[in-house]
């Protein structure tokens, strides 16, 4: 493309700012948490005099992060694993089989999707705590109930995207295993989910993506016992004297995980997003 | 239910070649005439996709619609911490919770109102500016240069870290006097006199407003890039060959390309906005300074701070109607696209 003085300047402009933008506090989240405690007292220093590792190491004392981790990796690995089952089953017919109500099923998940979780969280908590006296399942302060919010959460969007990956498969591979004796579930099992796995496995990633992130249900929903990261490294803020850098050293360290898998599925991620709002 | 006038019809099954067996299902008498195979199998096949979406439909109607009809009962009940664990038992008082929370004359819907109002302007400042940046952004990054992938790649980051990190950091950088950015504005910059205290008074807002951008441009610009790679380059070239400038190709090309992605994005970015909860429940505890207490906060507060859950729920009812008619509107725009 032929490019102008003008287009390169403003090139260099609109991405040098929005670089600097992007970077400050991740420069900052990163060189504080390599700081001793004295060293982030008092006027802020660009460049850190002295460079230690111990607020990583220290962290895991001053509270019981190991614990919050645990929490957050059981809700969220098994939230994200039935949200892929239930979404792969609810995404399919929607891309290819007809049935009644048909529409009014894709725009209810559609418009859930929409709605802000606290609508939700009063009544849902409310029906949790009828359900423990009524049939005495424990579903706040419990892993399950966090679960089962967090799964019916990321599924909307897992629909969605599913369905947009699915109906762009040509159909004639399922019809090619069905003539050779394959059932629909089998097609699908067989055919449609290889070839969909980009796309699943991006699905998947944001689903977990998301309910790590989660804040406003799990400051209800879970107790000491529970508590997810989200809630839980508020508690390095109530000490007496605020230990930043181990408190952004871990968030550092409990960002990596989904930081590294959001960057690695991104592409697939933006194809699919843009398949439902930008085609 | 229509399916659409569009939709390939399914190709006929070759002749002799077998029915499809369902799940569990035995395969249907030879004696059957072709005509009555054709019709179980139709049956046994229109089952299938609602056993598919059962399981779906199901959490749906338990996780989101109950509690949603649930809350609309509430909002006619005065239930409070007392009542809470015997909810069902709470008395009914009708429109009272409506006519305390909702009216404009009294201190409660005046807040509420207010509320509304900043919400509004809290959405309207941060989709403007997330997407302009995601604009500038992905015109810059339609050409092609160095470093190109790595800046891509750069500006996912805040998009994809929990929220809880993004509002961790910002409060350490703007949460002393010595902080970050009170450093660059004052030490470095020069650009102020005396270093503000950011998370009080109007300053709340605004700190707010720059959080908020900093996570959701992103989102603009890998939708917006997505939209200009659609266009070929030689448009663009032609555009060029003709003599026009820069600004007129932007605004004769660019902007009618991204025409029918800006629609759903700034929907969707507008609504992500309007309910936003997270950042000032982060930034700023269970109670958000004045100039910062949007719509969402405001009927927690209500709700888990100061326990009259029935005056939360008419608020929340209050908010479902809005977004009701929004999410129509959102329906309406992205629904029809993905069927064609």
């Amino acid at each position: 493309m032929t490019e102008t003085t003008g287009f390169r300047w403003f090139r260099r402009l609109t991405l040098g700012f929005l670089a600097a933008f992007t970077l400050l506090p991740l420069y900052v989240l990163v060189t504080t948490s390599v700081k001793p405690l004295e060293d982030v007292r008092g006027l802020f220093t660009w460049v850190p005099e002295r460079v230690t590792l111990a607020p990583y190491v220290d962290m895991w004392s001053t509270i019981p992060l190991a614990r919050f981790l645990a929490n957050s990796l059981v809700v969220t690995v098994s939230a994200t694993a039935l949200a892929l089952a239930v979404a792969i089953l609810a995404a399919y017919p929607l891309a290819r089989l007809r049935f009644r109500g048909e529409r009014v099923f894709a725009m209810t998940v559609l418009s859930t999707q929409m709605f802000p979780g606290i609508l939700f969280l009063l009544p849902l908590f409310l029906l949790y705590v009828r359900t423990e006296d009524l049939l005495g399942v424990e579903l706040t302060g419990t892993y399950h109930g966090l679960i089962l919010t967090y799964l019916t959460f990321a599924l909307p969007f897992s629909i969605w995207m599913l369905a947009s990956h699915f109906s762009a498969i040509p159909e004639g591979l399922e019809e090619a295993a069905m003539i050779d004796g394959t059932g629909r579930l089998g097609a699908l099992v067989r055919v449609v989910l290889p070839v969909a796995r980009p796309g699943i496995v991006a699905v998947g990633v944001f689903a977990f993506v998301t309910a790590w992130g989660e804040v406003l249900f799990a400051s209800v929903l879970t107790d000491d016992r529970t508590r997810t990261l989200s809630i839980g490294l508020k508690l390095y803020t109530s000490q007496v004297d605020t230990r930043w850098n181990e408190l952004l050293a871990a968030s550092l360290t409990v960002s990596l995980p989904v930081l590294v898998a959001f960057l690695l599925v991104q592409r697939h991620l933006v194809s699919g997003l843009s398949a439902g709002a930008v085609r | 239910m229509s399916t659409g006038p569009d939709r390939p019809a399914r190709p006929a099954r070759p002749a002799g070649a077998a029915p499809p067996p369902g799940p569990g299902a035995a395969p249907p008498p030879p004696a059957r005439p072709p005509a009555a195979r054709r019709g179980a199998e139709r049956r046994r096949r229109s089952l299938l996709p609602y056993g598919m979406v059962a399981p779906a439909a199901l959490l749906e109607l338990l996780i989101h619609i109950i509690p949603m009809a649930l809350g609309i009962y509430i909002a006619f009940t005065s239930l409070t911490q007392l009542t809470i664990r015997r909810w069902t038992t709470a008395p009914f008082v009708g429109w009272e919770n409506f006519a305390e929370g909702l009216d404009p004359g009294g201190a409660l819907g005046a807040a509420l109102y207010q509320s509304l109002w900043r919400t509004v302007v809290y959405t309207v400042c941060v989709v403007g500016l997330s997407w302009a940046l995601g604009m500038a952004a992905a015109v810059a990054l339609n050409s092609r240069f160095r470093g190109r992938g790595l800046l891509r790649t750069l500006f996912l980051v805040p998009y994809a870290l929990p929220v809880y990190v993004t509002a961790i950091v910002w409060t350490f950088m703007v949460n002393q006097r010595d902080g970050v950015v009170n450093r660059l504005l004052v030490a470095d910059l020069g650009l102020l006199e005396e270093r503000p205290f950011w998370l009080i008074g109007e300053n709340a807002f605004w700190v707010l407003v720059v959080v908020s951008v900093w996570r959701l441009w992103p989102f603009a610009f890998l939708m917006l890039l997505a939209a200009l790679q659609s266009v070929p380059d030689e448009v663009y070239e032609a555009a060029a060959i003709d003599g026009a400038s820069n600004w007129k190709r932007f605004t004769a090309v660019t902007l009618p390309v991204v025409r029918p992605a800006n629609g759903v994005v700034l929907l969707v970015m507008g609504l992500w906005t309007f309910n936003e909860f997270d950042l000032p429940y982060l930034l700023f505890g269970e109670t958000s300074p004045e100039s910062a207490r949007l719509v969402s906060p405001l009927v927690y507060e209500h709700s888990f701070v100061n326990w009259n859950f029935g005056l939360g729920a008419a608020m929340s009812a209050l908010l479902l109607v809005a977004l009701v008619a929004a999410s129509a509107l959102y329906i309406r725009a992205v629904l029809p696209r993905r069927r064609a």
